[in-house]
């Protein structure tokens, strides 16, 4: 589904290298986790599948499903399937959050040439999918992430995912700042997504987001390229020894 | 006496006789030739003018009217589908066969250019301009009580079942218009006053309101789409105590148009509003110049004025609050805000406070900004298309000021006609 070959970035604004070579494949249906230090190269990777400027590709290629997506704007990777859970999601004042949501996933159908969803249509998936991630109807009215605490936030991505019914799912720290019960909301959200024909790809520093989302195959990034491929195990490995041992058993 | 107030003078003598004066002016006779003294005294604005530093006046003051071609859109006028009592004006003349019949229940209504005596407009009518000409010089509206050659003299003693609405239609490219309205909210009573429509090729408008206590008056306005028009109004406020005065101006193209709102509080817990919002294109100058002068106790005014400027468009904010000695518990804020779409494009701003009260809240904010390129990232990687995204963080931006109309039916009118507005733009 989505594959990934020697994928080099730089910054466009200065001389420095992020990813030296990513090759990575998630196949339909499988949830791949990537783990690793800071600075590693994992957010700029999930930028840089989505569409995000400041970022130059010196070489390498990624697809989705043969289409190659580092020639499209983000509303047409978007389009195409791909769907990326900010670390941070954007506080946009003014804009209503049942708006956003109604547009983007107009948009996306009308650019895939399907009819738009009606307002009735819309208006009772949405509450259904909000009752389940706990997102009450006060917070879809509120504008898009303003006033949402950490955990709101995650859960808006999480329902903002639901209602777009993405292909490929790129999770960029989807746990950090949350606590425990935050957590384990938003990875049922995620568990109640995964399907036959959709992919993840979980971008995390802990193990623990990865004791609910139980991830099919493990990576760790290192100095902007994947160094150690594996099953949950190595996630496990990671927890209990830290990266330094890994690191140097791949630099040996 | 200077070179510079010498060559205003002769501007207004020049416009005053390209324009000639009303006839028939009646009981507004002697406030009009009042009115011509203090115009020839002060002479028309100039560049030169620290007032004027911001838009250039000339096309205001120039003798002839500067041709302004009339849009045509198959849209349907604002406030349409509204139940209102409807007074038309086409390039600035009065059309009976379009308005409506000028009675409602709660109001009496008269125009200008009737004779008969109205005294209760006899004590407004340029009363309020000349109190408005000091501490700063408002030339053009001493011009336009001179020379007004109609406009709606409203006195309004309960609360009528619908509002007035003005309509100002354009239809000749040359046409050159001069109106004036008086406005009487009697205690207690409470009227919406609507406008909209470009009105002529170049407009010159005046409105004097006194709000008395425990009165409110609720004005919303929607200045016309026509790309070349220009205008200039003043609204003259006074405020009596516990009254509410509330108004909202959507401003969408047209080459120049500088708003001026003059407001004065003279009595105790009262409050103001005024807010705008404004979209302009390319040749586009728009000048919100707000004064409120806070003369009473406990009292709270509200300035907010968003811009969205492209294509070198100007947008001009001159606000001012000056709070008098005794003016205590003055509650006094201002905002002033241009989101601009393209490095072309600029906002100019002069936010003043002189207060002379030690138990007073005053602030001001004044940005400009372009669109924040993390909130775009965001929509588009949802999916939302540029254009698209760019638009709705648009109508985010203008949407604190639409929220100043307290009406949900009007508040919605001008919210979806923006949305059309820019949709339409959208699609190319």
């Amino acid at each position: 589904m989505l594959e990934i070959k020697d994928l080099r970035v730089k910054l466009e604004e200065e001389d420095k290298q992020i990813l030296k070579g990513v090759n990575l494949t998630v196949e339909a249906g499988k949830v791949h986790a990537i783990m690793g230090p800071n600075g590693s190269g994992k957010s700029t990777l999930s930028y840089v599948l989505s569409g995000k400027e400041g970022y130059e590709v010196t070489g390498g290629s990624a697809t989705l499903d043969g289409d190659d997506l580092l020639d499209l704007e983000p509303e047409e990777r978007a389009a195409l399937g791909l769907f990326l859970a900010f670390q941070y999601p954007v506080e946009i004042p003014g804009v209503g959050n049942m708006t956003f949501l109604r547009t983007a996933v107009n948009a996306q159908r009308k650019a895939r040439g399907e009819e738009e969803m009606s307002s009735t249509e819309f208006l009772k998936v949405i509450r259904a999918q909000a009752k389940e991630l706990k997102i009450d109807a006060e917070m879809l009215k509120r504008p898009v992430n303003v006033g949402f605490s950490g955990g709101e936030k995650k859960r808006n991505e999480i329902l903002q995912m639901a209602m777009l019914e993405p292909r490929m799912c790129i999770l960029d720290e989807t746990d950090s700042g949350l606590d425990v019960d935050a957590m384990k909301l938003v990875a049922d959200g995620v568990n109640a997504l995964r399907s036959e024909g959709r992919g993840f790809l979980v971008i995390t520093h802990y193990q623990r987001l990865l004791d609910h989302i139980k991830p099919d195959v493990v990576h760790i990034m290192a100095d902007g390229r994947i160094v150690k491929t594996g099953g949950p195990e190595l996630a496990l490995e990671v927890e209990n020894n830290g990266y330094a041992d890994i690191l140097a058993e791949v630099a040996a | 006496m200077t070179a510079i107030l010498k060559s205003k003078q002769a501007a207004a003598e020049s416009r005053l006789d390209a324009a000639g004066l009303p006839e028939a002016a009646g009981w507004s006779r002697a406030a009009r030739e009042e009115a011509l003294v203090r115009l020839r005294k002060m002479g028309l604005p100039s560049r030169r003018d620290e007032y004027w530093k911001y838009t250039r006046p000339d096309t205001l003051t120039q003798a002839e009217a500067p041709e302004a071609a009339v849009f045509a859109s198959d849209e349907a006028p604002v406030f349409d589908s509204f139940e209102r009592l409807k007074i038309v004006f086409v390039d600035g003349v009065f059309s009976a066969e379009e308005s409506d019949d000028l009675a409602l229940e709660g109001i009496e209504i008269a125009r200008l250019a009737d004779l008969a005596d109205i005294s209760w407009a006899g004590e407004l009518y340029g009363v309020l301009e000349t109190k408005g000409q000091s501490p700063v010089e408002r030339p053009l509206a001493a011009l336009n009580t001179a020379l007004a050659s109609d406009g709606v003299l409203i006195r309004c003693v309960s609360t009528p079942s619908k509002p007035v609405s003005l309509i100002y239609r354009h239809e000749n490219s040359r046409s050159d218009a001069v109106l004036h309205h008086v406005v009487k909210v009697e205690a207690g009573a409470s009227l919406t006053l609507l406008e909209n429509g470009p009105a002529a090729a170049r407009f010159n408008k005046c409105l004097e309101a006194r709000v008395a206590d425990g009165a409110a008056l609720h004005h919303v306005r929607a200045q016309g789409r026509d790309h070349e028009r220009r205008a200039v109004t003043h609204m003259f406020v006074e405020l009596g105590r516990e009254s509410v005065f509330k108004s909202f101006t959507l401003t969408v193209n047209g080459r120049l148009t500088r708003n001026e709102c003059i407001i004065e509080f003279t009595g105790d817990d009262a409050i103001a509003h005024v807010a705008g919002a404004a979209l302009g294109d390319g040749d586009f100058v728009h000048d919100d110049t707000v004064f409120i002068t806070h003369d009473a106790v406990n009292c709270e005014s509200r300035q907010v004025f968003k811009k969205v400027l492209r294509n070198g468009a100007t947008g001009v904010f001159q606000g001012k609050i000056l709070v008098q000695p005794g003016a205590q518990k003055t509650d006094g804020y201002q905002k002033s805000q241009s989101l601009l779409l393209d490095g072309d494009s600029q906002f100019l701003a002069k936010p003043e406070l002189e207060i002379y009260a030690d138990d007073v809240a005053c602030s001001h904010g004044s940005t400009s900004g372009a669109i924040d390129e993390d909130a775009l990232f965001y929509l588009r990687a949802r999916g939302v298309p540029h254009n698209m995204a760019t638009d709705l963080m648009t109508l985010a931006f203008l949407a604190e000021a639409v929220e100043e109309i307290e009406d949900e039916g009007l508040k919605g009118e001008l919210t979806g006609r923006l949305e059309g507005w820019l949709l339409r733009r959208a699609r190319g």
